[in-house]
C-alpha cells in the first residue's frame, strides 16, 4: 500500500486553478522531489497534503485512509510533518524548547499520561545531536545564524518522528557547504522516515532523489527517476528550458 | 422621549421616526469618523466618543463666553469646537499612535488610556454638572397632530449636508484619493510618494472632528456631560462593525438602520434592553460574518 | 534546581503576604485583603493574555459571573458560604466555557472587541434584571452568608484577620494552579501559541483546545476572585461587571508584567495602591489609569517583572 495519496486533488483560489486534479502517489521509504517553475503549484499541494489549507475537490489518502477532512494537526499526530518554506521557528524561545514542542507533540501522542521530563530532555538532545547544535540548546533560536535557523525547524520535523517528512524548498538561503551537510542529514533522515522535498536547487534534487514530480500549472507533467526526468523534453521546454 | 398620552398610533409612530432619524443623522456623523480612522489607519479608536464629549463640552464654553447672543455662540461653537477637537486628535496621533508604529492591539490599549485621560481631565476642568447649551433658534413645525422642534429638523439637514460634503471629499479631492490610496495599501502608497504618516494625522483629526460637529449640534437637545462619551462610542462601535469594518457607505447605511431602530424601540422597549440585543448582535456579527452584514465577503 | 527555585520563591512571596498581618494598621490590613481577592483576579487574566496571548477586554463578565453567582446564591436562596462560592466557581466556568466557544473564533482585533462586547451585554443584563440583581444600587448580603464551619472550625469572614487569611490562601491556590499550568509542558504549548500559532498547528497541537481550556482556567479564576469578594465584603454590584474592571486587570497585569506569574499581583499591589491614594486627592482618580496605561504601552511594554526577566533573572516563570 502507498503511504500517501492523491485522487483528484484541486485547489482553486478565485478563477485560479493552483492545483488542478492531481493523482499522486508515494511510497515508503523514498525520497521524493516536486519540482517546478514558480506558480507551478506545488507550495499549494504540499499544504492540501498536510492540511494547513483545504482541497475544493479530491481526496488525500494516508496509509489507505481518507483523511481529506482531518484537520492539519490530527494530520501532523498521524505522521505527516510539514517544514515551512520561510524558516517559522519561535524565535524568542530558545532552541531547547522550539525542538521540545516538537517533542512533548510526539511523546504525547496517544497517551494521557504526562510527560517525563527526563525524557523530554533526552529526545530533544537527540534532535539537536542529529542537525549538529547540541551545544546550542539554551540560545535564543531568533539570535542564531540563518542556516541553524533551518536547521531547528529541520529538528523539530525531526523530532515529531514523522513518517512522512515535507521539506519546503530546505537549502534556499543556505551557503554551498551548508548545502552539502544538508544533503547528508537528509539522507540520514530518510532511513527511518519518506521524505518528499520541494526544492529549486537541481544539484540537490538530482542528489538526493529517488524519483521526481514535475509540476506545471497544478499538474503533474511528468513523473520518473532522475535520468528519465533529465531525458524528457516535455519537462526540458517546460522548465529547464533548454 | 415620553408617550404622548394624546396621540393615536400613526401619528405617534411618525414622531417616533422624527426623533429616530435625528438620533441617525448624529449617529451617522460620529460613525463616520471612527470608520474613517479603522478604514484608513487599521486603528480601533477607543477614545473617538470621548472626542465626542469634548466636542459638546467645548461647545458650551465657548457659546458661555459670547453672552446675548445664542445664534452667534452656537455658530461660534460650530467652527471653533471642532478644531480645537482636531488639534487634540492631531497631538495625540503625533504623541502616542505613531510611536506604537500603529500596531493594531497597543493602540486599542492606549487608546483606552486616552479616553481615561480626556474624560478625567474633562472632569477636573468642567466638572460633574450636566450643561445645556441655548439652541441658536426657537421655531415649532406644526404637524397635523403635534408641533415639532424646527432645530431638530435643522440637525437632521445639517448632518446630511456634512455626509454629502465628506463624500465630496473622499470621492472628489485629491486629499480623498490619498486616503483611499493608502487605505487600499498604505505600503505601495509609501513606494508612490505618499507620505502615509501625514495621512495618517489628518484622518485621525478628522474622524475626531467628524464626531465633534456631532455632539455640537446635539447639545442643544442633550446637555454636555464628562461621561456623555460612552454612549455615542458604543453605538458607533455597533454601526461600523455591522456596516462592515472600513467600509463607508456600509456605515452610512448602518447608522441609519440603527440609529432609526434604536429611536423606534427605544419608544416601545426599555432602552437597556435594545442595548443588550445590539451589543450581543455586534459579537455575533464579529464571529460568524466579521465582513458586516452589509459588506460583501472577501474571496 | 530552577524548579525548587522558582517554587520557593512563590512560598516566600506568600509567606511574606502572611506575615504582613501581624505589622500593618487595620486600615492596611483591610487594603491588603481588597489586593490580594483582585491579585487572583489578575492572576487569571494574565494565564489567557500573558500566556496564550489572548487579550480579552470582558474579563469583568467572569469577575460578575462569580460576583453574582455566589451573591444572588447567598441572597435568594440562603446558601451558606461553601455552597454560595461553589455556585460562583461554576457561574463563572460555565459563562467562560461558553463565551470561549463563541469568541475563540476569532484573534487580534477582533476577539478584544467580542470580549468587550459579550461583557457589555452582560453588564446591561445585570442592570435590565435590577429586580434579582439590585442592578446599579447593588445587593448587601445578610450577616448569616458570613460565617460557616469546616471540620468543626468556625470561619467567620466578617473578622478582618480571618478574612485576611482566607484572602492568603486563595491566593496561594490561585499561584499554585498557575505554577502548575506554566512549569508543565502544557505552559510551554500556550507560549507556543502566543508566538506563533500556525507552526504550533503544525506540530500537531489542537490550538484551539489548547485556548479554550486557558479560556476556561481563566475565567474561573477569574469568577473565584469575584465569588470571594462578595461574600468577603458582603455586597455585590453591577459595578463590579463593568468595563472598569476589565481594563483595571488588564492595568493590573500590564504594570507588574504580562507573562510573569508574579507580575500580575505585583501589579495589582501598586496600582490598587496608586488608585488609593489618588482618590484622595481628586474626585478624577481615573486620570491616574489613564496615565500609567498609556505610560507602559509606550515606554514599558514588559512591565516590571517582564523587564527583571529579561535583564537580571531568565529563570522566573
Amino acid at each position: 500500500m502507498s503511504l500517501l495519496a492523491t485522487r483528484g486533488l484541486s485547489r482553486h483560489f478565485g478563477g485560479l486553478r493552483a492545483v488542478d486534479g492531481v493523482d499522486f502517489t508515494l511510497e515508503p521509504g523514498e525520497i521524493r522531489a516536486i519540482i517546478g517553475p514558480n506558480g507551478a503549484g506545488k507550495t499549494t499541494f504540499v499544504s492540501l497534503l498536510c492540511g494547513r489549507i483545504a482541497p475544493t475537490a479530491g481526496s488525500v489518502l494516508f496509509r489507505g485512509r481518507d483523511v481529506t477532512r482531518l484537520p492539519a494537526h490530527r494530520r501532523v499526530g498521524l505522521g505527516i510533518a510539514y517544514t515551512f518554506q520561510i524558516t517559522n521557528i519561535y524565535p524568542s524561545l530558545t532552541a531547547f524548547d522550539n525542538v521540545a514542542l516538537a517533542a512533548q507533540s510526539s511523546l504525547g501522542r496517544g497517551r494521557f499520561a504526562p510527560i517525563h521530563a527526563d525524557a523530554l530532555r533526552q529526545k530533544v538532545g537527540a534532535a539537536l545531536a542529529a542537525v549538529g547544535l547540541a551545544d546550542r540548546a539554551g540560545e535564543k533560536a531568533g539570535e542564531l545564524a540563518y542556516g541553524h535557523q533551518r536547521l531547528i525547524e529541520v529538528a523539530m520535523g525531526l523530532a515529531l518522528e514523522p513518517q512522512v517528512l515535507i521539506l519546503d524548498e530546505p537549502t534556499q538561503g543556505l551557503s554551498d557547504a551548508e548545502i552539502t551537510d544538508f544533503c547528508a542529514l537528509v539522507r540520514r533522515i530518510a532511513e527511518t522516515a519518506t521524505i518528499l522535498l520541494i526544492e529549486h536547487n537541481m544539484d540537490v534534487v538530482m542528489q538526493l532523489a529517488h524519483r521526481i514530480t514535475v509540476m506545471d500549472r497544478g499538474r503533474i507533467l511528468a513523473e520518473g527517476d532522475p535520468s528519465a526526468i533529465r531525458a524528457d523534453r516535455a519537462v526540458q521546454a517546460a522548465y529547464l528550458g533548454s | 422621549m415620553r408617550r404622548h398620552a394624546s396621540l393615536d398610533f400613526g401619528p405617534f409612530l411618525f414622531l417616533a421616526t422624527l426623533e429616530g432619524l435625528v438620533q441617525a443623522a448624529v449617529l451617522t456623523l460620529t460613525a463616520l469618523g471612527l470608520s474613517l480612522v479603522f478604514g484608513v489607519m487599521r486603528v480601533v479608536n477607543v477614545a473617538h466618543g470621548e472626542f465626542f464629549m469634548l466636542g459638546a463640552v467645548l461647545a458650551w464654553w465657548v457659546s458661555s463666553l459670547v453672552a446675548g447672543s445664542p445664534a452667534l455662540g452656537f455658530l461660534l461653537a460650530l467652527v471653533a469646537s471642532p478644531l480645537v477637537v482636531g488639534a487634540i486628535a492631531l497631538a495625540s496621533e503625533r504623541l502616542i499612535l505613531r510611536r506604537l508604529n500603529y500596531h493594531p492591539e497597543s493602540t486599542i490599549v492606549a487608546t483606552i488610556g486616552l479616553l481615561y485621560i480626556i474624560q478625567q481631565t474633562t472632569l477636573i476642568l468642567y466638572g460633574p454638572d450636566a450643561r445645556s447649551v441655548e439652541a441658536p433658534f426657537y421655531f415649532r413645525v406644526e404637524f397635523p397632530d403635534f408641533g415639532y422642534s424646527g432645530y431638530k429638523l435643522v440637525v437632521i439637514a445639517a448632518s446630511a449636508l456634512l455626509l454629502l460634503g465628506t463624500w465630496f471629499v473622499m470621492r472628489r479631492t485629491r486629499l480623498g484619493l490619498v486616503m483611499r490610496a493608502t487605505q487600499y495599501d498604505s505600503e505601495t502608497a509609501q513606494a508612490f510618494g505618499i507620505p502615509v504618516g501625514r495621512v495618517y494625522a489628518q484622518v485621525f483629526a478628522l474622524g475626531a472632528m467628524l464626531a465633534a460637529v456631532a455632539a455640537v449640534l446635539v447639545v442643544p437637545i442633550q446637555q454636555a456631560h464628562y461621561l456623555m462619551g460612552l454612549d455615542p462610542l458604543l453605538l458607533s462601535f455597533i454601526v461600523v462593525i455591522i456596516g462592515g469594518l472600513g467600509s463607508l457607505g456600509g456605515t452610512v447605511l448602518a447608522a441609519v438602520l440603527i440609529g432609526l431602530s434604536d429611536g423606534i424601540l427605544s419608544v416601545f422597549f426599555s432602552p437597556t434592553l435594545a442595548k443588550i440585543v445590539s451589543t450581543l448582535l455586534v459579537a455575533l456579527v464579529l464571529v460568524f460574518r466579521p465582513e458586516g452584514l452589509f459588506g460583501k465577503r472577501a474571496r | 534546581m530552577t524548579a525548587a527555585r522558582v517554587v520557593g520563591l512563590h512560598v516566600l512571596v506568600l509567606a511574606l503576604l502572611f506575615a504582613a498581618q501581624f505589622v500593618v494598621s487595620d486600615y492596611d490590613q483591610l487594603t491588603l485583603t481588597r489586593m490580594m481577592v483582585l491579585a487572583v483576579y489578575a492572576v487569571g487574566y494574565n494565564l489567557l493574555f500573558g500566556y496564550a496571548g489572548l487579550l480579552s477586554l470582558g474579563h469583568a463578565l467572569f469577575f460578575g459571573a462569580g460576583l453574582y453567582g455566589a451573591g444572588l446564591a447567598a441572597y435568594h436562596f440562603e446558601a451558606g458560604v461553601p455552597l454560595a462560592f461553589v455556585a460562583g466557581l461554576a457561574a463563572s466556568l460555565l459563562v467562560s466555557l461558553l463565551i470561549g466557544l463563541i469568541a475563540l473564533r476569532t484573534r487580534g482585533v477582533s476577539f478584544m472587541i467580542v470580549t468587550m462586547m459579550f461583557a457589555q451585554a452582560g453588564f446591561l443584563a445585570l442592570l435590565y434584571f435590577s429586580r434579582w440583581t439590585g442592578g446599579d444600587q447593588g445587593l448587601p448580603l445578610p450577616a448569616a452568608a458570613r460565617s460557616f464551619t469546616v471540620a468543626g472550625l468556625t470561619i467567620d469572614l466578617a473578622d478582618a484577620g480571618t478574612r485576611y487569611n482566607v484572602a492568603v490562601a486563595l491566593l496561594a491556590v490561585a499561584i499554585g494552579i498557575g505554577l502548575l499550568v506554566v512549569m508543565r509542558p502544557g505552559g510551554r504549548v500556550l507560549v507556543a501559541i502566543r508566538e506563533n500559532e500556525e507552526r504550533t498547528r503544525m506540530l500537531g497541537y489542537d490550538v484551539f483546545a489548547h485556548k479554550l481550556k486557558a479560556f476556561v482556567i481563566s475565567g474561573g479564576l477569574s469568577g473565584a476572585a469575584g465569588a470571594a469578594y462578595g461574600l468577603m465584603f458582603a455586597y455585590i454590584g453591577a459595578t463590579f461587571a463593568s468595563i472598569q474592571y476589565s481594563i483595571e486587570v488588564l492595568l493590573f497585569t500590564l504594570l507588574g508584567g504580562a507573562g510573569t506569574l508574579l507580575g500580575p499581583v505585583l501589579g495589582t499591589i501598586l496600582m490598587f495602591y496608586l488608585i488609593d491614594k489618588a482618590s484622595e486627592v481628586t474626585s478624577a482618580y481615573l486620570l491616574v489609569v489613564g496615565f500609567v496605561l498609556v505610560g507602559l504601552i509606550l515606554w514599558f511594554p514588559k512591565g516590571i517583572l517582564g523587564t527583571v526577566r529579561d535583564r537580571w533573572a531568565r529563570w522566573l516563570p
